[in-house]
């Protein structure tokens, strides 16, 4: 009996592999299973090796797992690729098709099935992923009956008679496998899982869902991989509440658009990624100066240039807060978990308007795609707050004068009226303007808006600015990430314990502006600390070290090879450091 | 009834004395006082440029924002109230190069609102420099020795863009450019308003007499049917652009509002933001 399964399944692209996936993480989901999915995959459409790495768990689970116990193979390609992950006692499940090998002397079982051929007399040779399902459905023990529910979600448009076909063929699939096995203890008996029925959704959903629960009624972008999935949410969705999506020719249209829209009252937003993020800056800048709110999503990709653009990095960071010409307020946060990302979405709206400023939505990739069992999410926790937003009639204004939208306020947050509101006509530019936003170049003028909109962050009031898992007042080693590497650094925290070493964590949600009394005693109280992040230069640690200081204590775990952390990444590089310290690099890198 | 007085403001232009601008902002007070409209129903979007300022200079809404990004912001406006009447403007280098490929796209796009651009064919707030509108052999201070690049002409990529309203005015004629900007506006979809507004100071061959030699309206065209694009590409191309009027209108096609499903048809602006605990179950349960 296990309590925790990690399956992969790879093949060539455009193969189904995705659908493989799909079809039996959807299943285990829906037996209650807690799951973790992530695709390793290429900028192309067919072709070249993908997979889709699955764990399945009985307790809720936010990362990748180390090893793998079976691998589901259609070509050689992916055993060749992947056998190292397989622990031993691990199996491999292989298309009989192409003669499949594996390498001796591990311990890894070897079993081919004829998934190709099965299929093929079933009718239809696509089906040999539904074989590999029924093969993998029998080592684990699970009745193939449970994968039927989503079978007809599946296949159910296309008629009865395709999903009675899929159906044999995971069914044939299982037999194969029950025949091969004969009883032999190879079988890994999943322990039962709670039979709740929990969503199972990417992170991109979550946002989109989130975006639309926190009343965003419109959306500009440009497709790009991995925030694609957030437009085209919102484009099946939108319709049901009278918005509107639209695909711009580039990401400058989308950003401005969105921006044109906000400043006309309607919640709006963008979501790109990096190169896409790039050439937004302009706009964003204009958000800030006409303190107009705007919410852009940044799913961040392998950099620079196009860089790895379906592969997993956190190197935005420090071009989301600085990015832009000139000095601006802005907002940065970053959801740690799927569940938050909803929420966050849905908020930062609110702050948008609250603060009258642009707010990034940090994502990555691994947060982006990953497709993972998510607790139920509570719509009641979603609130509406529009700031400063006039509603209602406003008095009539002197003769020709302006509606003072810039006033100087002690919050720095000034009156906003919508454009089509009687009595409160202004003007609205990016150049330095005064009260009533007509161009101004005074040097008292400028001072003046200049402090009003930096003000307008000092007291920002953010919910959970820090997700923090403290176990001891002083500890040997405080761990610091950001975005998805949450469940690798829970999970390498835990393994640190069982060696004796005391380990807080603090998972940072509001990257800018900083929290630094948040931070700051955390760090201060840790007698080590390490910040675990995805990028080459140690941006999350150099922005720590800007803002707390204590740089002298302050080490790095880095991983820009494009491959999300493992939580045995986590643990090995802690542990390498924690012998060596103070470490005579500043980094350890993957 | 606001007159055209009531979208003045007490903002003195920057624009230098005899500027074409200065009609293109009389004509939209004007056009927008015949139209019936009050000044807070009326946002003017502009881009960057001596033309730019053109939004500061009209007692409306008014938005003026990033070079070449006058179109993106103007439809981001008109989507989320579609009751506002948008107007964007901005000058040829905004439009037709840092812009194009916005102009392109928000011409196809066919959302219902009014482009003006003030074609003077060289940037002058920059102090004279080639514009993509400066015909080959323009000298300017970036073509010392002439430019080498043809002029493009808008007219005829807005009609092959699949534009449905084209029209082309002149400083000079006031009354001609006001009666544009108030079809332009009645349009029901994206109408180009191309403007010959004359820099008086750097550009001294594309001056008021200059077109005022050239210039042919188009309703002087015996028979011309603003309906037929192919006669209006022809006339566009025969004139080499110098002509003025509506040029092509289609008042079959729908604009892009009339076509989004579910768009809805009070300001989007003022949609409810909440919805029902039902609605949202119904959301998650798709990914159960």
């Amino acid at each position: 009996m296990i309590e925790q399964l990690s399956w992969k399944v790879g093949g060539q692209q455009g193969e189904g592999i995705e659908s493989t996936g799909e079809i039996f993480s959807t299943a285990l989901n829906r037996l209650g299973y807690y799951l973790y999915g992530y695709r390793h995959f290429s900028s192309r459409i067919k072709g070249g090796h993908t997979n889709n790495k699955i764990r399945v768990s009985t307790k809720p689970v936010r990362a990748v797992a180390d090893d793998l116990d079976i691998l589901v193979a259609f070509d050689q390609e992916t055993i060749d690729f992947n056998f190292h992950e397989l622990h031993s006692g691990g199996i491999v499940i292989a298309d009989a098709k192409f003669n499949p090998v594996i390498p001796e002397g591990k311990g890894v079982a070897l079993y081919a099935v004829p998934f190709t051929d099965i299929a093929t007399q079933l009718g239809n040779p696509l089906m040999k992923n539904m074989v590999a399902i029924g093969a993998t459905s029998a080592v684990l023990d699970l009745d193939a009956a449970v994968f039927e529910s989503v079978v007809v979600d599946t296949f159910g448009r296309k008629g009865a008679q395709v999903v009675g076909k899929n159906m044999e063929a995971i069914r044939a699939g299982a037999q194969y496998m029950k025949d091969e096995l004969n009883g032999q203890a190879k079988t890994m008996k999943l322990a039962k899982a709670d039979g709740k029925r929990r969503m199972f959704m990417i992170g991109n959903d979550a946002i989109a869902l989130g975006a639309i629960a926190g009343g965003a009624r419109f959306m500009a972008a440009y497709p790009i991989t991995p925030a694609s999935e957030i437009m085209e949410y919102l484009i099946k969705k939108l319709p049901d509440f009278g918005g509107a999506v639209i695909q711009t020719e580039d990401e400058i249209a989308a950003c401005t658009m969105a921006i044109g829209a906000n400043y006309a009252g309607v919640r709006a937003f963008t979501a790109s990624a990096g190169p896409g993020l790039s050439l937004m800056a302009e706009a964003i800048g204009l958000a800030g100066m006409t303190e107009t709110p705007l919410v852009v999503v940044d799913t961040q990709r392998g950099g620079p240039s196009t860089g790895l653009p379906t592969k997993q990095e956190q190197s935005d960071l420090l071009a989301m807060i600085y990015g832009t010409h000139g000095e601006i307020p802005k907002i940065v946060m970053a959801p740690s978990t799927v569940e938050e990302a909803f929420y966050d979405m849905a908020e930062a709206f609110n702050l948008a308007e609250e603060y009258q400023c642009p707010v990034i939505f940090l994502s990555d990739l691994q947060l982006s795609l990953g497709k993972q069992t998510v607790e139920p999410l509570d719509y009641d926790r979603v609130e509406i707050r529009r700031g400063k937003l006039m509603n209602g009639e406003l008095p009539p204004l002197p003769d020709k004068d302006n509606f003072k939208r810039y006033e100087i306020t002690p919050d720095g947050v000034s009156p906003r009226v919508l454009p089509g509101t009687k009595y409160g006509i202004h003007h609205v530019t990016g150049v330095e303007h005064a009260e009533t936003g007509r161009p101004s170049e005074t040097a008292a003028n400028r001072r003046a808006q200049m402090e009003k909109r930096m003000r307008k962050l000092e007291h920002i009031h953010f919910p959970t600015p820090v997700h923090k898992q403290l176990r001891h007042e002083e500890p040997d080693l405080l761990l610091i990430g950001f975005l998805s590497t949450r469940g690798a650094i829970e999970e390498a925290m835990e393994r640190l314990e069982q060696d004796g070493v005391k380990v807080n964590h603090a998972h940072i949600r509001l990257l800018h502006p900083f929290p630094v009394d948040d931070i700051r005693p955390l760090v201060e109280k840790a007698k080590r600390v390490v910040v675990v992040e995805q990028n080459a230069t140690g941006q999350l640690a150099n922005l720590l070290k800007m803002n707390v200081g204590h740089a002298d204590k302050i080490a790095s775990v880095l991983k820009f090879d494009g491959n999300p952390f493992l939580p045995g990444d986590v643990y090995t590089k802690c542990k390498e450091l924690l012998a060596q310290w103070p470490p005579l690099k500043i980094s350890a890198m993957m | 009834m606001a007159t055209f007085k009531d979208f003045r403001n007490d903002v003195k232009p920057n624009w230098c004395p005899g500027c074409g601008d200065f009609s293109v902002q009389a004509a939209i007070q004007r056009a927008a006082a015949n139209l019936g409209l009050e000044p807070h129903q009326l946002a003017v979007i502009s881009g960057i440029g001596c033309s730019g300022r053109i939004s500061g200079y009209i007692h409306s809404y008014g938005f003026h924002g990033t070079h070449g990004r006058v179109l993106p912001l103007a439809q981001g406006v008109k989507m989320a109230n579609r009751d506002l009447t948008v107007i964007a403007a901005g000058g040829d280098g905004d439009g037709f190069a840092i812009g194009m490929g916005h102009t392109v796209h928000a011409i196809r796009r066919n959302i219902d609102i009014t482009y003006i651009v003030m074609d003077n064919q060289i940037y002058g707030l920059t102090k004279g420099q080639t514009s993509p509108r400066s015909a080959a052999g323009f000298q300017t201070k970036s073509t010392p020795y002439g430019s080498i690049e043809p002029a493009l002409s808008p007219l005829e990529i807005a009609l092959s863009a699949g534009a449905t309203f084209v029209a082309q005015g002149f400083s000079s004629d006031l009354k001609e450019l006001t009666s544009l900007i108030e079809e332009g506006v009645k349009h029901k979809g994206f109408a180009l308003i191309n403007v010959f507004s004359p820099c008086v100071t750097y550009n001294k061959v594309n001056t008021y007499e200059w077109f005022k030699e050239r210039l042919v309206k188009i309703s002087d065209i015996e028979g011309y049917d603003p309906s037929d694009r192919e006669k209006a590409m022809q006339t566009v191309m025969k004139y080499d652009g110098l002509v003025t009027g509506i040029i092509y209108q289609n008042k079959e096609q729908k604009s892009y509002q009339e076509l989004v499903p579910g768009y809805s048809e009070t300001p989007l602006a003022e949609a409810e933001l909440k919805m029902s605990k039902e609605k949202f179950a119904e959301l998650v349960a798709e990914f159960m």
